[in-house]
C-alpha cells in the first residue's frame, strides 16, 4: 500500500471513529459514512486506514466504496450542485438543467471544478415538488429554474 | 448420540433420502443427477465452499414455488418435488447463460482458457447457436503481473477468485467492485495486481472458470531458446507434475506418468531432461542441517535461535510471510526451493563440467505452480542479470508445449532422467505433498540426529489433509514437535498461534496451495473436483514407495556433488549457492504514515 499524506488530527480522528464502532469490520459501512460526513470524501489512504483499524483488506472497504452510490472517492466542491431528478422534477425538463449545469462547468456528475468551486450530483426528490424542476447549491434551494437561469445563478457565487 | 434428521423428496421421479441442511445439488448429486452449475465452488474437505447463488444456472423448478430455485444454495426440504430439466428450467439456463454471453468477449479460439472454459462447455452443453441478445461490452485494460494475467473483460462475476482469495488464503487482494454493469473483481483502488497484496498463489486463477485469469505464458520463450544453437537448454521437473500432467492427455488423476513425461522432454529437444527431484534432495541436505543445528543450539540453551524453523520450498508462502509477517523473517529456512537450488547448481557446478558459460545455458522448470514464475525473476536469484533460472513454466504449459510439438504423448515408452541431476530418492518425490517436505526432512535428521538407521520410513502422522496438523516425532526419546498447513488461511491459524507463544514447534512446513504442490495453481484444472488433488497426493506416495532409495542423504549423485564440489551441507560454498534471505514487503498491506 502507498505510503499516505494524511497528517496526524486526521489519522487520529479515523481512528477514534473506528474506535468508537468497536473496530469491528461488520461497522464498515457506519464507519465510512462518518468519516465521510467528517471529512466529505474518502480517497485511497482513508479507506486504506480504515481497512487497517477494522482488519479487513482495502479491496473489501473499496468495494463498499464503490458498490454504494453515496459515497465517493473525489472531494465535493465548496459549493456542491444537486439537481433533482425526482419523477416531478423530471417531467418539468430537470434534466435540462442538469445539462446546462455541466455544459456551464466543463464537469460531470460526481465531478469537481479543477478551482474545488463547485461540484454536480443528482438526487431524487428534495420534497418540494410543487417548485419543479428544483436545484440545490449548498443547502440553498432554487425552484422552477429555466436554462436560462443557470449561469446567473453560478454568477452568485463567482466571488 | 443425536440422530442426524433425514429428509425425504423426489428429484426427476427419484426418491431420495439426505440429511437435513443438504442443499438440492448435493441432493441431486448422491443419486447421479448432476446440475449444471458455474459460480458454485468447493474445496471439498478444505472447508472452502463459494456459492453466492449469482448465475443462476443451477436453477431448478420446486413444485409449489413460483420462482425457480438455485440448487447450489436451497437446502432440501420434506416432500420435495424438483425437477432439473423441465422446459422452464431448460430456457431458464440457457436464457442466463446467453446473457452472460451477449458481455462476454468471443475470443474463444485464442482464449487461455479455451477447451477448459466452464462458460464455453455450458454453452455447448446448452445448445446455444446463437446469441439472441446485443449488448454494451466491458473494456477494462489487461492487467500483467509476473506471474498472472487479468482481463477482467472476461470476469462472470462467479466470485471464485474472490472466495479463494479471501477464506483459502487469507490475502485479500481481490473483491468484487462497483455495482451493475460495471462489477468487476479487482484489487483496492482498480490497482495493478503487482501493486496490491497479491502472493500470486495463483489459486484464483485454478479457481476462474473463463479466461479473466491466467498464468503469463511462457512457452514462446523456451521454444526461442530450445532454438537457439548456442544455447544448452535444461529442463528440471517438479514432483507433483508427474502424477498431475496425464491429466492432459485423457488420462485418470493420479496416474503415473514420469517416464512418459521424461521421454516427451526429450523429444521436445531439451539438451538434458534433469529433475527438480534432485534438488530437492539436496534442500533436505540443507534444510535438515540447518534444522537439526538450530535445535541443537536451542537444546543447549542458546536463547539467540530461533524455532520453529519454517520450511522455504513454496514461492506463494515465501510471498506470505514477507507480506504479513514481516517480523517473522529470521525463522523460515533459508535454504532456497528446490527450483533455485537446481538452477543454481546447473549454472555453477554443470556448466563448469559442461565447460561451457553460464550465459549459454537456459535453465526451464516445469512447476505445479504459478508462483514459481515470479519466483525466478526474484533479483537475488540473479547472476550480473542472468537468472539461474530462466523460465518456469505451468504443468499445463508443458502439455500445450507437447501438443505444440506434435507429440502423442500417452504412446510414449518410459524414459529416465538424465544424470547426475536427474537422480533422486523417494524423500524428494513426498515434497509434492503437504506434509512430505517435513517427512523428507524427519527421514534424513532422524539419522543424522540419533546415529541410528531410520528401520520405517513412513510417517503416517504427519500424512493427510487436513488443513492444520500436529505431530511428534520421536527422535530416539527426544520428541520434536512439528506443524503442518497447507493452504495460507491455514498458515496464518498456526503462525498466529506461535506469535502469541500459544504453542511450540521445532519444525513447521507450510504449502501455500491446497494438498500441497498436488493442488498447485499450475496444474491441470480440477473445476471443484478435489478427488482430482486427492488422487494425485496418492500417486506422490506410490511413487516414493517403488524407489529403491527412499532418503535424501542416500542419493549418491547428491554424495558426490558435495564430494566434488560444494563440501560440506550449509558450508561456505553452500551457503553461496544454496542459502538466501528474506524482505520485508509489509507495505504492501500495512497503513505507513509518509
Amino acid at each position: 500500500m502507498a505510503k499516505v499524506k494524511l497528517d496526524d488530527n486526521k489519522i487520529q480522528k479515523i481512528k477514534d471513529i473506528c474506535a468508537a464502532h468497536g473496530n469491528k469490520a461488520g461497522e464498515a459501512i457506519n464507519i465510512l459514512h462518518e468519516v465521510q460526513n467528517t471529512f466529505g470524501y474518502l480517497p485511497a489512504e482513508v479507506q486504506e486506514l480504515i481497512a487497517e483499524q477494522i482488519h479487513v483488506s482495502a479491496a473489501h472497504i473499496y468495494g463498499i466504496v464503490t458498490f454504494y452510490s453515496f459515497f465517493t472517492m473525489l472531494p465535493k466542491g465548496e459549493h456542491p450542485i444537486s439537481v433533482c431528478l425526482g419523477t416531478a422534477c423530471y417531467v418539468r425538463g430537470s434534466e435540462k438543467i442538469l445539462d446546462e449545469f455541466k455544459r456551464q462547468l466543463g464537469i460531470n456528475i460526481g465531478e469537481t471544478t479543477p478551482d474545488g468551486k463547485f461540484s454536480i450530483n443528482c438526487l431524487r426528490c428534495v420534497g418540494a415538488c410543487g417548485l419543479a424542476p428544483v436545484a440545490l447549491i449548498g443547502d440553498k434551494v432554487y425552484g422552477r429554474i429555466t436554462t436560462d437561469q443557470v449561469k446567473d445563478i453560478l454568477a452568485e457565487y463567482q466571488n | 448420540m443425536e440422530m442426524e434428521q433425514l429428509v425425504n423428496l423426489t428429484i426427476d421421479n427419484k426418491q431420495v433420502q439426505v440429511a437435513k441442511g443438504t442443499t438440492i445439488l448435493k441432493a441431486a448429486a448422491s443419486i447421479g443427477i448432476k446440475i449444471p452449475t458455474l459460480c458454485y465452488y468447493e474445496l471439498k474437505g478444505q472447508g472452502i465452499e463459494n456459492k453466492p447463488g449469482c448465475c443462476r444456472v443451477c436453477v431448478v423448478e420446486v413444485e409449489g414455488k413460483g420462482n425457480l430455485a438455485p440448487a447450489c444454495a436451497t437446502n432440501v426440504s420434506e416432500g420435495m418435488v424438483v425437477k432439473t430439466h423441465s422446459l422452464k428450467v431448460v430456457n431458464a439456463r440457457r436464457t442466463v447463460v446467453e446473457l452472460m454471453l451477449s458481455d462476454h468477449p468471443a475470443s474463444c479460439l485464442t482464449c487461455a482458457k479455451s477447451g477448459k472454459c466452464e462458460l464455453q462447455t455450458l454453452a455447448q452443453e446448452l445448445g446455444i447457436r446463437d446469441i439472441t441478445f446485443k449488448g454494451e461490452q466491458s473494456t477494462y485494460r489487461k492487467d500483467l503481473s509476473p506471474a498472472i494475467i487479468r482481463d477482467v473483460n472476461k470476469c462472470i462475476m462467479c466470485r471464485r477468485c474472490e472466495t479463494v482469495c479471501n477464506k483459502l488464503q487469507t490475502v485479500g487482494a481481490l473483491s468484487a467492485v462497483n455495482r451493475g454493469f460495471m462489477a468487476v473483481v479487482a484489487t483496492a483502488f482498480e490497482q495493478d495486481l503487482a501493486k496490491s497484496p497479491c502472493v500470486m498463489c495463483g489459486q484464483c486463477v485454478q479457481a476462474c472458470p473463463v479466461g479473466a485469469l491466467a498464468e503469463v505464458d511462457h512457452t514462446r520463450q523456451v521454444i526461442n531458446a530450445l532454438n537457439d544453437p548456442k544455447k544448452t537448454v535444461v529442463v528440471q521437473t517438479a514432483p507433483a507434475v508427474r502424477v498431475a500432467i496425464g491429466e492432459e492427455f485423457g488420462l485418470t488423476p493420479g496416474t503415473r506418468v514420469t517416464g512418459k513425461m521424461a521421454a516427451a522432454l526429450r523429444r521436445i529437444g531439451f539438451d538434458y531432461v534433469f529433475d527438480t527431484d534432485f534438488a530437492a534432495d539436496l534442500t533436505i541436505m540443507e534444510e535438515g542441517t540447518e534444522m537439526l543445528g538450530r535445535i541443537d543450539k536451542y537444546m543447549k540453551g542458546d536463547k539467540s535461535v530461533k524455532l520453529p524453523i519454517m520450511t522455504s520450498c513454496c514461492p506463494g508462502w515465501v510471498n506470505f510471510f514477507e507480506t504479513y509477517y514481516p517480523d517473522m523473517l529470521d525463522i523460515p529456512s533459508t535454504a532456497k526451493s528446490p527450483m533455485q537450488m537446481f538452477g543454481a547448481v546447473a549454472k555453477s557446478y554443470w556448466v563448469e563440467k559442461l565447460g561451457i558459460k553460464r550465459e549459454d545455458m537456459v535453465v526451464v522448470s516445469i512447476m505445479p505452480c504459478v508462483a514459481k514464475k515470479f519466483e525466478c525473476q526474484r533479483d537475488e536469484f540473479k547472476t550480473d542479470g542472468n537468472p539461474d533460472v530462466d523460465y518456469s513454466l505451468t504443468t499445463r504449459e508443458l502439455a500445450e508445449l507437447i501438443k505444440q510439438f506434435n507429440i502423442d504423448f500417452n504412446s510414449l515408452p518410459d524414459e529416465d532422467f538424465d544424470n547426475p541431476l536427474g537422480a533422486s530418492t523417494g524423500a524428494a518425490v513426498i515434497f509434492g505433498a503437504t506434509g512430505g517436505v517435513i517427512e523428507a526432512a524427519t527421514r534424513t535428521a532422524y539419522e543424522l540426529f540419533t546415529g541410528k538407521t531410520l528401520e520405517k520410513v513412513d510417517f503416517n502422522e504427519l500424512r493427510g489433509m487436513d488443513g492444520v496438523r500436529e505431530a511428534t516425532v520421536d527422535f530416539n526419546g527426544t520428541p520434536i514437535h512439528i506443524g503442518i498447513a497447507h493452504g495460507l488461511g491455514n498458515a496464518r491459524k498456526l503462525l498466529d498461534k506461535v506469535k502469541e507463544g500459544k504453542e511450540f514447534f521445532h519444525a513447521i512446513e507450510v504449502m501455500a496451495c491446497p494438498g500441497g504442490c498436488v493442488g498447485g495453481a499450475g496444474q491441470p484444472y480440477h473445476h471443484g473436483d478435489f478427488t482430482k488433488v486427492e488422487r494425485r497426493f496418492a500417486a506422490i506416495y506410490e511413487e516414493d514407495k517403488d524407489k529403491p532409495l527412499r532418503k535424501s542423504h542416500e542419493n549418491p549423485y547428491i554424495q558426490q556433488l558435495y564430494k566434488e564440489y560444494l563440501g560440506e551441507p550449509c558450508g561456505e560454498k553452500s551457503h553461496h549457492l544454496l542459502h538466501t534471505h528474506y524482505f520485508d514487503k509489509s507495505d504492501k498491506v500495512e497503513f505507513v504514515k509518509e
